[in-house]
């Protein structure tokens, strides 16, 4: 039985839709306003964008800080009323899984609009309702009790996400079929391709779920029992969906052109938060629902993670273009969150989600230093940079710091996301940890080339002699990325202790799945996937 | 007390960069200082505590780093014989290189940053030696991994720099591999990471239950399934954690990283690549010595690597022509050294050529900076020469170096109860006669590191006192624009030497008879393994070797063979010379009797070196051609340091390159991306169009999608 404590003020629906009544605001902004007075129309735009994100922050540290009881299992803050009828309701709620996302989204959103302040010139306040409606729906995501709500708030995220992308991309293009075409387009034409697939899939499992279960009401359904022939269908369409959204080997190649072509705060979103929705799939859904399938499809999921961690790190360490290696870098860091949340031991699953924050800040700020750098010179290519140092003091000192995190060093909060997953899989597949411990090696020789590359050596560029540095936006914005970096490399526990109220239903129900496969595994035909353990 | 001891240097190091700003460069140099000062005078308190009082060992909990399920590891400071040994080592060059800096790097503009790293550093190495658990240990190895990265690429526009700090990094990271995959075989076998519940557990010889085990097992019978093999637990720990410790402390095979390190200013090679940082795997495998104990296979592949690094790093030093390198290399060698007698069992002298080395090693380096820096840093001796005469004091603190690190010393004549030599003779002795020890008590591998230890004990005495010839004797061959204007050597830099001095004099005779001698077992208490370990394992592993007492040596080969990973022609060449050894004491932790001729050998050892470099280099020449040919293909082999470095980039560097490349290129683009968004694109007729159109046609084809998705969710529902 999954405790739930409902809330008298609908405060995750206030949080959820408060940024989408601040894209109104600019709508109507620009709908009253004269078309000499564009420039006008575009700093209202930033101060709403802004104020709203900031707002919505407030709120949900009040909310985290004072409402959210963090020692209590189960949801809090639930609200439901009828929608759709016949078991289809509208149901908010938190619990350990997902309240550290929604602070995440409420905490990088402000960053974003900040990060966009100067660099994003043209169609400003389409780009900043844009942003805000990616907030509602990432909020959605997140604290949605409903699977077609779910659903719903989980595929509408990726339209702003798409224009984001296709409309303020970075300049270029790409010969395709002998066709010359956009590369921005081309990346959102990939990003189109893949989620559409793996969407589709979900659907017909979320259908079929609702049919055999007769709700959608989530849950419920956490404390549904599909038949084990059945868990490997459903599991099978939501990991084609999750799988893409991480993303994992073979369907991660979106994601570097996605990175490379959105604008700076574009990247800082997917990789921060977008990417996590499909690690949050998987412990919510994937994981619980159908615990017999996650772990008979265990050793498939361990195959592809250290794949993308070994493949995703060689990739990176050959890039030219910043933003790729960077991007390649969080596909490496992915294959640790689902070999961790696979390995169905605690060590496994809340290592895993708190390398999903993690990889968060750091991963963001990373971004958002490659921007730094684009604003000023308009290139990513590492070859274009060198000797940094020399102009950009503070720059280099938090890019070192964040490239540090990134390699998981102890006491960056990158290293704790690192070495629970192994942890972890070293208790459930020796192989599975030393395989992905040679992650840490190849981690070492991409962001160490980049940071040589970019930051250190002589200034061959000329350009660069007039660098400037980070002004105090951008060092501020920096500096709190480091400072959370930091505290959460160095004290992780509350944090981990607020994901261990979530995971250890998860626990439960897996270790009731293992229970099942140790006893198919008695029969002579059935598959093994058993510890290993004493001999 | 403790705390402050590791927390000043971190203060230091987050005040030096503000310091510098607004101060001056000086004030953060005395503020750094000064606090690293302080740390050293409150770490020889913890000492003596230990040392002439009855301190007893304790933990200083701060407060829980990463707590789940059955995973805790505290930020905790441990205090024990062993960490306060650390601790003084680690505090006084740190403080003396601190000092020694403010001289050296007097003309560089970026003095703030140094001294912020330097300290940064100091608590670093501080926080591994007090953890108390292999969590925090791990944060200190690679916050010192850190230090070091930045460090030896201080001097950021030079491209040789940049790579040697990348170098050195991620070799280190392939050691660290070892020991992260040990402290997840920890944890699965202890469920701890803590050393007290691992240590105990060991010494008890506990049942433990791994996760996923039926039940309980005493842990010399417990096995663990380790990529397909089921290995004893103990001994998988123990090599696990010792490719760390060969990371850490440049050991064969991952020993290329130091000497490219010496690219970093000399007084951090002195601090870091010297006399603390790469002894971190000496001390780790000292803290787990009561693990090693019990471990035979993994304290005989310890002594095997560790002997062949001896013998290799001496073997390279003979023919290296840049002076930090020589000492570099030497470095490797004595680090060896210790590796092979904490192998064989000899963890207490093991620790005591720690402490002896960090002063003379530190002389050492201090010294060849202080030659460096008066010849406008020229490193390569064949341009230096005759520098006795220009600088006395330096040469006579260098001499006190070359004689504390070749043992030089009377044999067979004891002053207050110790032998009577310099730091390094007493120690070195002490390492050898544990080998021979070792022998009698069939540990693997022990014939092959006492022949080297002693054959490396010549090698060191030629290579050392090569390094003085070339340096100080002869005629002074540098350009006569350095010949005419020498950097005068401040001050302070030679009066942070002098104390090291003092201690490669004295600290051998001083700490005899606690580290290894009749105080051993009182003063290491439960903090270093002092017992007769062997004995205890003869009747659990099977070696064959039953026979701890009274054996003669030819009888031991049959213990030692097995238990390594193939004989070797030195244990059968060494058997005809050695004559019955006299039967052993056994009371733990007492002194041994040694025939005398393994007492004498390591002396008669060290003379010979010294004749050959006195033959080879009396004059200075260092172009006499003379015993290794130049350009012979010994020399060749030597001076391209086994090869190794040169396969290493053919095997691993290259080839992940070339792989990254294919994997991005064939892999990503050309099998992925074809297959999948690419080839469907062109089957799903006018897909490629659609591409073009622009934009804001997908949004909308895709939100369609959705609402047709959620159109049909719908009507199933309501149907």
């Amino acid at each position: 039985m999954i405790a739930e404590s409902p809330s008298d003020v609908p405060w995750l629906t206030l949080i959820t839709f408060l940024p989408l009544v601040g894209a109104l605001f600019i709508l109507l902004r620009r709908a009253m306003s004269r078309d000499d007075e564009q420039h006008l129309v575009d700093q209202a735009a930033r101060n709403v964008a802004f104020w709203t994100t900031a707002i919505v922050f407030v709120f949900t540290m009040g909310i985290y800080f004072l409402i959210y009881d963090k020692d209590e299992t189960g949801f809090q803050l639930v609200e439901q009323v009828n929608w759709l009828g016949q078991g289809i309701t509208y149901k908010m709620g938190v619990d350990g899984v997902s309240i550290l996302f929604v602070v995440l989204t409420a905490f990088i959103m402000p960053v974003c609009v900040l990060a966009s302040w100067d660099s994003i010139k043209t169609r400003v306040a389409d780009y900043m309702t844009a942003f805000l409606v990616l907030e509602t729906m990432i909020m959605g995501v997140f604290s949605s009790l409903d699977l077609v709500l779910f659903y719903v708030f989980f595929e509408a995220s990726l339209i702003p996400m798409f224009l984001i992308i296709g409309v303020w991309g970075s300049k270029g293009e790409k010969v395709l079929f002998g066709r010359t075409i956009s590369s921005r387009v081309y990346a959102a034409f990939k990003f189109f391709l893949y989620t559409l697939l793996g969407s589709l899939l979900m659907l017909i499992a979320l259908v079929y779920m609702y049919l055999e279960a007769g709700t959608t009401d989530i849950v419920q359904l956490l404390q549904y029992d599909f038949a084990p022939g059945v868990q490997t269908w459903l599991w099978l369409a939501f990991f084609a969906s999750f799988a893409v959204k991480m993303p994992m080997w073979p369907v991660h190649t979106w994601l570097p052109d996605a990175h490379v072509q959105a604008p700076t705060a574009g990247s800082i979103v997917l990789a921060a938060i977008l990417l996590k929705m499909g690690g949050y799939g998987f412990v919510r859904f994937s994981l619980p629902m159908f615990p017999d399938a996650s772990v008979d499809f265990a050793p498939l999921v361990f195959t592809l993670s250290i794949i993308a961690i070994i493949w995703a790190s060689l990739v990176a360490f050959a890039q030219e273009d910043m933003k790729k290696l960077i991007a390649y870098s969080s596909v490496a860091h992915m294959g640790f969150v689902t070999m961790g949340l696979f390995t169905g031991t605690q060590q496994g699953i809340d290592g895993a989600m708190f390398q999903m924050l993690s990889h968060g800040f750091i991963s963001g700020a990373l971004f958002l230093c490659v921007g730094v750098l684009y604003d000023r010179m308009h290139t990513r290519e590492i070859a274009a940079y060198g000797g940094l140092v020399m102009r950009m003091k503070w720059f280099a000192a938090f890019f070192l710091f964040f490239t540090m995190g990134n390699i998981g060093l102890p006491g960056i909060s990158g290293f704790v996301g690192e070495i629970l997953p192994l942890i972890g899989a070293f208790r459930v597949n020796t192989w599975v940890a030393a395989l992905a411990t040679l992650g840490m090696i190849l981690s070492a020789a991409y962001g160490l080339r980049l940071y040589r590359e970019g930051v250190f050596g002589v200034i061959k560029n000329e350009a660069l002699e007039t660098i400037p540095d980070v002004n105090k936006r951008e060092g501020g914005l920096l500096a709190v990325l480091a400072a959370l970096a930091l505290y959460l490399g160095v004290n992780p526990t509350p944090t981990l202790n607020v994901f261990e109220t979530g995971t250890d239903y998860v626990l439960a129900r897996l270790e009731a799945g293992v229970a099942v496969a140790e006893t198919d595994a008695a029969e002579p035909a059935a598959t093994t996937t058993e510890p290993e353990g004493v001999h | 007390m403790e705390v402050l001891i590791v927390l000043l240097p971190l203060l230091g190091a987050i005040l030096a960069m503000p310091l510098g700003h607004t101060g001056g460069a000086r004030a953060a140099e005395v503020v750094t200082s000064v606090l690293v000062g302080i740390a050293c005078f409150l770490a020889w308190i913890t000492f003596f505590g230990f040392w002439l009082g009855d301190a007893q060992p304790h933990v200083l909990r701060l407060f829980t780093w990463i707590a789940v399920g059955d995973l805790v590891a505290d930020w905790a400071v441990r205090v024990d014989t062993l960490s306060a040994v650390m601790l003084i080592v680690v505090t006084t060059v740190s403080t003396l290189v601190h000092v020694y800096s403010i001289g050296y790097m007097h003309e560089d503009p970026s003095r703030p940053r140094f001294f912020a790293y330097l300290s940064l550093f100091t608590f670093a190495m501080l926080m591994l030696v007090t953890a108390d658990n292999l969590i925090q240990l791990f944060f200190g190895w690679e916050g010192v991994g850190l230090a070091s990265y930045l460090l030896i690429g201080f001097y950021h526009f030079k491209d040789s720099a940049n790579d040697a700090s990348i170098k050195a990094f991620v070799m280190n990271r392939v050691g660290d591999v070892g020991l992260a995959l040990g402290i997840m075989a920890c944890f699965f076998v202890f469920r701890s990471v803590e050393f007290d519940v691992i240590l105990d557990a060991v010494r008890n010889n506990a049942a433990v239950q791994p996760f996923g085990a039926e039940a309980a097992v005493p842990l010399d019978q417990l096995q663990i399934g380790f990529l397909d093999r089921t290995p004893p637990a103990l001994e998988i720990i123990g090599i696990l954690l010792f490719i760390g410790a060969m990371g850490k402390s440049a050991q064969f095979l991952l020993h290329t990283w130091l000497p490219d390190a010496m690219e970093g200013p000399t007084p951090v090679s002195a601090l870091i690549h010297a006399a603390t940082m790469v002894t971190a795997g000496v001390f780790l495998v000292c803290r787990m010595s009561d693990l090693y104990a019990a471990a035979p296979g993994a304290s005989a592949f310890v002594t095997f690597i560790g002997a062949t690094t001896a013998i290799f790093a001496a073997s390279v030093a003979l023919v290296q022509q840049d002076i930090k390198r020589v000492i570099a290399y030497s470095t490797a060698s004595q680090l060896g050294y210790m590796f092979f007698a904490a192998g064989v069992g000899a963890y207490g002298a093991s620790m005591f050529h720690l402490t002896t080395h960090a002063f003379f090693k530190a002389l050492l380096f201090l010294g060849a900076g202080a030659v460096i820096h008066f010849s406008h840093h020229e490193q390569d001796m064949r341009r230096m020469g005759g520098l006795r005469e220009q600088m006395p004091a330096t040469f006579a603190l260098m001499l006190i170096g070359t004689l504390a690190i070749t043992g030089v010393g009377i044999p067979l004549v004891t002053l207050f109860g110790a032998p009577f030599g310099f730091a390094g003779f007493v120690s070195k002795d002490m390492m050898i006669e544990g080998a021979y020890e070792g022998i009698g008590e069939g540990a693997g591998f022990a014939t092959y590191a006492f022949v080297i230890g002693l054959l490396v004990a010549a090698l060191t005495s030629f290579y050392s006192w090569r390094l003085v010839f070339l340096t100080f004797s002869g005629k002074w061959r540098a350009p006569e624009s350095v010949r005419k204007h020498p950097h005068h050597v401040p001050g302070v830099m030679m009066f942070s030497m002098v104390p090291l001095a003092l201690g490669a004099v004295v600290a051998g005779i001083m700490f005899y008879s606690s580290f290894v001698g009749d105080g051993a077992g009182r003063f290491w208490a439960a903090s270093l393994n002092t017992g007769d370990t062997y004995e205890s394992i003869a009747s659990t592993a099977d070696t064959g070797g039953e026979e701890p007492v009274g054996v003669d040596t030819e009888q031991t080969e049959g213990a030692a063979e097995p238990t390594g990973v193939g004989g070797h022609a030195t244990d059968t060449a060494h058997a005809d010379e050695s004559h019955g050894a006299e039967a052993h004491g056994e009371e733990a932790g007492g002194h041994h009797e040694f025939p005398t001729w393994v007492l004498v050998s390591p002396f008669v050892a060290m003379l010979a070196g010294l004749l050959a470099a006195l033959f080879q280099y009396r004059g200075g020449d260092p172009f006499r051609p003379g015993l290794i040919g130049q350009g012979g293909l010994l020399y060749g082999f030597l001076s391209n340091r086994w090869y190794i470095d040169g396969l290493y980039r053919r095997l691993f560097l290259e080839p992940a390159r070339i792989l990254g490349r294919f994997l991005w290129k064939k892999g990503d683009e050309a099998t992925i991306d074809a297959l999948g968004p690419d080839g469907l694109s062109r089957i799903t007729s006018g897909g490629a169009r659609a591409v073009v159109r622009g934009q804001t046609g997908y949004v909308f084809h895709y939100a369609f999608v959705m609402l047709i998705g959620v159109t049909v969710l719908l009507l199933m529902i309501l149907l």
